[in-house]
C-alpha cells in the first residue's frame, strides 16, 4: 500500500491550505523527513514533509490550489511497489483526522464526498471539513509530559523518525528559560544581557497561577456581562519623548543604517522593564484563573500583507535594547515573508501595537487573549507643551493601554503607564 | 560466601535438597557413575547411592514417564536431559502428562517434578543442537520455568524448584557450568517468578536472561564508557511466571527498552516482554521496545556465521542506540 500524503495541519487554527510549490514531483524518489512541498497556511508558509521512504505518485493538488486539511494530495509508493498504482479506496476517512473534532463539524461537511476541486484558485472554505487535523507524531510518554506541562505538542518540532516528538524534544525547549533572572539583575543598554535563544515553550514555573478570589470572580461576571467576552477598558497617556529621541539620536549617530534603534525599540524596552515591575499586567486570563507571567515575552505585532500577526519576542526583560531592536527587525521581516513558525508567534505575555508610522496620534487596540492587556502606540509629534511655565515645542508621544479588566483594574493600569511613562522620558531609568 | 561455578552451585543446591528431603532423587542418562555429562550431579551417587541416583537407557521420552509417574506417586525427582535439544523427544511427557496431570485431575494429583539441563547454543554444535527452547516451554500452562544466569541464582532457583509442587523446568547453559560467582552457603532460596536488576541505570533497560545476561552487562559497560548512558540491566531469572512488576517499575523509569534474548525472534520471549510493556508502561515509552534474539534461520555451523547469528553486546549496543534516538 503507498503512504498517503495528506494536506496536515500546519498550524494550530489551519483549515486549509495552499499548495505554493512542490519541491519533489511525481516520479521523484524521496525520503522520510524531506520537504515535499512549501504549504501556505493562515499564518505563514510550512514545509510539508515526506512521512515514508518512497516513490512520489499521484500528486492530486497542483500549485497554487488550496487544499482542505485532511485530504488526500499526493502518494508516496514504498519501494517494491507498482509507483503508479493507484490506491485503493480507504475503507476509513483518512487517518490523520481526528474522530473527535468531526462531531464539531457542520453535518454537511461530513455527509458531501467533496470531491477535490484541485484547479479552483479559490480557498474552498465551504468544502473543508474544518475538524480536520494532521496527527501530531509523539512518543506515549512526551504526550504525557506535554500534556502535564500544558505544552501543544504542535509548536514542538520533532528530533525522532518521521518527526516523532520524543521526550528530548520538550526538555531542549523546555532548558532554556529554566531560571529566571534575580529581580536586581541591571540590564544594560547594549551589551550584557543574555542570548537571543528562542523558546517557544512556557518554562515549568515560569509563571504562577492564582485562583481567582469571590471578588474577581464576580468582577468577572459583571464586566463580561457587560462589554463582550473581554470587558476591555483604555487608559492613554501622553509622553514626553524629547530625551529618548535625543539619545536615539546619539545612539543611530555610531550605528550602521541597518542597526539603528527605532522608536519601536525603545518602546518595546521601556515597556518589557516596565512590565517587570507590574507583574499586574503582565498577565492571561485562563478561565478559572489567572496566570501571573515571571518572564516577559512581548508580542509585536506586524501588518502583512493581508492581516496581521503577533510574534513574539521571548524574555524581553532580559533583552539589551540592541537585541530587541535586531530581533524585532528580523521577526518582522520573516513576518512579512510569512516565513514565522508557529512558536514564534504564540506564547505572548502581552503585546504591544505600534501605528506611530502611519501617523497616528492615538488609538485603542484590541486584546490578544488570554493576554490582559495591549499597548498602542502612537506617533511621536512635535507639540506645543508646557515646560516650566513655558510653552515649548516637545517631541510627544500618545499611548493606550487596552486593558482586560478581569485582570487589571485602573489603578494598576495607571500604575503601569506611569512606569512607561517615567521609563521614556527619562531614558536612563531603563538601565 | 564461596565463589563457586555455575555446576557446582546446581550441585550445591541438588545435595542440600537431597539431604534435607529423602523423596528427592534424580536420573537421567550418564548422571551415577559417569556423574553427569557436564558434572553437575558429581559425587551424588556416592553419598546416595543408586535407589536415589538413577542412571537411565538413551530414551528420554521412556525416563521423563518414569519421573512423571513418581511424582504422581509422592517422590519429588530431578530429571536431567543431557540437553534440551534432546528433550524434544519428551515433550509429551513435558506436556501432556507433567502439565496437565494436576489440573485434569481436577487438583486431586499434584507432579512436583524438576526437569532440568543445558539450553540453547555452545559452540559450533550446529543447527540441531543448538537451540534454545525458552519460549516453547514458557507458552504451556502448568509448567514454570526458569533460567538461572549466575552461579548464586542457579543454586537458588534450582532448590526453589525441587521444592515447588508444580513441575518446574530448568533451563541452564553449557557455556555458563563454567562461570564463577558468590553463592551463598546453605538455605539461599531464590523465589520463583521474580526477576533481578543486575545493574541500575536511568536511560534504557536491557532485558535479558540466562546466557544473555553477560553480555547485555557488556553492553551496559560500553554505554557507560562510550556514550555516558546509564542501561538498567534486568535479568528475568523466571520466563514463567513473568515479574511483570519488575519489568514496568524498570521501563516506567528509564522510558525505553531493549528485550534480549537467545531464541528466535518469532513469537519469543521478548514478544511477551513487550506485550507486558506496551499494555502497562504505554505512557511512559519515549521510543518503540527493539528486540536483539538469534538470527531467524538454523543456527549455522560455521563459526564466523555462527558469531553472526547470536546475541552480541554490539548488537545490543546498536539497538540501544536506536532506542536513544543516537542514531
Amino acid at each position: 500500500m503507498p503512504v498517503k500524503v495528506f494536506m496536515e495541519a500546519l498550524s494550530p487554527t489551519m483549515e486549509e491550505g495552499r499548495v505554493v510549490k512542490w519541491h519533489r514531483h511525481a516520479g521523484d524518489s524521496v525520503r522520510a523527513g524531506e520537504t515535499l512541498a512549501e504549504i501556505e497556511t493562515d499564518k505563514a508558509i510550512m514545509e510539508l514533509v515526506a512521512r515514508a521512504d518512497g516513490v512520489l505518485t499521484n500528486v492530486s493538488a497542483a500549485e497554487g490550489t488550496t487544499v482542505p486539511v485532511g485530504r488526500e494530495i499526493a502518494a508516496i509508493a514504498v519501494p517494491g511497489e507498482e509507483p503508479g498504482s493507484p490506491s485503493s479506496p480507504p475503507p476509513s476517512p483518512p487517518a490523520p483526522s481526528l474522530p473527535v473534532d468531526r462531531a464539531a463539524a457542520p453535518s454537511e461537511a461530513v455527509r458531501s464526498p467533496a470531491p477535490a476541486p484541485e484547479r479552483s484558485p479559490q480557498p474552498l472554505s465551504t468544502e473543508a471539513p474544518p475538524g480536520a487535523r494532521a496527527r501530531v507524531r509523539a512518543s506515549p510518554l512526551a504526550r504525557r509530559i506535554a500534556q502535564e506541562a500544558g505544552v501543544d505538542l504542535k509548536v514542538v518540532s520533532g528530533s525522532g523518525p518521521g518527526g516523532r516528538v520524543v521526550r528530548r524534544d520538550l526538555d531542549k525547549a523546555r532548558e532554556a528559560p529554566l531560571s529566571p533572572p534575580p529581580p536586581s539583575r541591571p540590564v544594560t543598554l547594549g551589551a550584557g544581557a543574555l542570548p537571543a535563544t528562542p523558546a517557544p515553550l512556557a518554562p515549568e514555573g515560569g509563571y504562577e497561577d492564582v485562583p481567582l478570589t469571590q471578588m474577581r470572580k464576580v468582577i468577572v461576571q459583571r464586566l463580561a456581562a457587560s462589554l463582550g467576552p473581554i470587558p476591555h477598558f483604555f487608559l492613554t497617556v501622553e509622553v514626553d519623548m524629547e530625551r529618548a529621541m535625543e539619545a536615539r539620536a546619539a545612539l543611530n549617530a555610531r550605528r550602521t543604517p541597518e542597526d539603528r534603534v527605532s522608536v519601536n525599540d525603545i518602546v518595546l524596552k521601556a515597556t518589557a522593564a516596565a512590565l517587570t515591575r507590574h507583574r499586574a499586567c503582565n498577565a492571561w486570563f485562563v478561565g478559572d484563573h489567572i496566570r501571573y507571567w515571571r518572564d516577559v515575552h512581548l508580542g509585536m505585532a506586524v501588518a502583512v500583507e493581508d492581516g496581521l500577526i503577533t510574534p513574539v519576542i521571548r524574555h524581553a526583560d532580559r533583552k539589551s535594547l540592541a537585541e530587541i531592536g535586531n530581533e524585532a527587525k528580523a521577526l518582522a521581516e520573516r513576518a512579512r515573508a510569512r516565513r514565522l513558525q508557529p512558536a514564534e508567534y504564540t506564547g505572548a505575555t502581552f503585546s504591544v501595537s505600534n501605528l506611530g508610522m502611519f501617523d497616528i496620534d492615538q488609538f485603542g487596540a484590541v486584546i490578544n487573549p488570554p493576554e490582559a492587556g495591549i499597548l498602542a502606540v502612537g506617533s511621536v509629534l512635535a507639540k506645543p507643551a508646557v515646560v516650566d511655565g513655558q510653552v515649548v515645542p516637545r517631541q510627544r508621544l500618545r499611548t493606550t493601554l487596552s486593558c482586560d479588566h478581569r485582570v487589571i483594574d485602573g489603578a494598576s493600569g495607571a500604575a503601569f503607564l506611569k512606569t512607561l511613562k517615567e521609563m521614556l522620558e527619562n531614558p536612563l531609568a531603563m538601565l | 560466601m564461596a565463589t563457586l561455578t555455575y555446576r557446582d552451585a546446581l550441585n550445591q543446591a541438588l545435595r542440600e535438597e537431597m539431604q534435607r528431603d529423602a523423596s528427592v532423587f534424580v536420573l537421567g542418562e550418564e548422571v551415577g557413575v559417569y556423574q553427569g555429562a557436564y558434572k553437575v550431579s558429581r559425587g551424588l551417587l556416592e553419598e546416595f547411592g543408586p535407589m536415589r541416583v538413577l542412571d537411565t537407557p538413551i530414551a528420554e521420552l521412556g525416563f521423563a514417564g518414569v519421573g512423571v509417574g513418581a511424582a504422581m506417586a509422592g517422590l519429588r525427582p530431578v530429571v536431567e536431559f543431557m540437553t534440551w535439544n534432546f528433550a524434544l523427544l519428551a515433550l509429551d511427557q513435558i506436556v501432556n502428562s507433567a502439565a496437565k496431570i494436576f489440573y485434569m485431575s481436577g487438583g486431586q494429583i499434584p507432579v512436583p517434578i524438576v526437569f532440568r539441563g543445558p539450553n540453547g547454543a555452545a559452540l559450533q554444535l550446529a543447527a540441531q543442537h543448538s537451540q534454545a527452547w525458552d519460549a516453547w516451554l514458557a507458552h504451556i500452562p502448568g509448567l514454570k520455568v526458569v533460567s538461572p544466569a549466575t552461579p548464586a541464582d542457579a543454586k537458588g532457583l534450582l532448590k526453589s524448584a525441587i521444592r515447588d509442587n508444580n513441575p518446574v523446568i530448568v533451563l541452564e547453559g553449557e557455556m555458563l557450568y563454567n562461570t564463577k560467582g558468590e553463592v551463598p552457603e546453605g538455605e539461599h532460596l531464590v523465589p520463583i517468578g521474580s526477576a533481578d536488576v543486575k545493574r541500575p541505570g536511568t536511560d534504557v533497560t536491557l532485558v535479558c536472561h540466562s546466557k544473555t545476561v553477560a553480555p547485555a552487562l557488556k553492553a551496559a559497560e560500553l554505554l557507560a564508557g562510550e556514550l555516558g548512558v546509564s542501561a538498567e540491566v534486568v535479568d528475568l531469572r523466571s520466563l514463567r511466571p513473568l515479574d511483570d512488576a519488575t519489568i514496568i517499575a524498570s521501563v516506567s523509569k528509564t522510558n525505553r527498552c531493549v528485550v534480549v534474548e537467545e531464541g528466535w525472534p518469532h513469537a519469543g520471549i521478548g514478544a511477551q516482554v513487550v506485550d507486558i510493556i506496551q499494555r502497562e508502561a504505554f505512557d511512559s515509552l519515549d521510543a518503540p521496545v527493539l528486540r536483539v534474539t538469534q538470527a531467524d534461520v538454523p543456527m549455522p555451523y560455521n563459526k564466523h556465521l555462527e558469531r553472526a547469528a547470536k546475541p552480541s553486546p554490539e548488537k545490543i549496543l546498536a539497538a540501544t542506540r536506536r532506542v536513544l534516538y543516537l542514531d
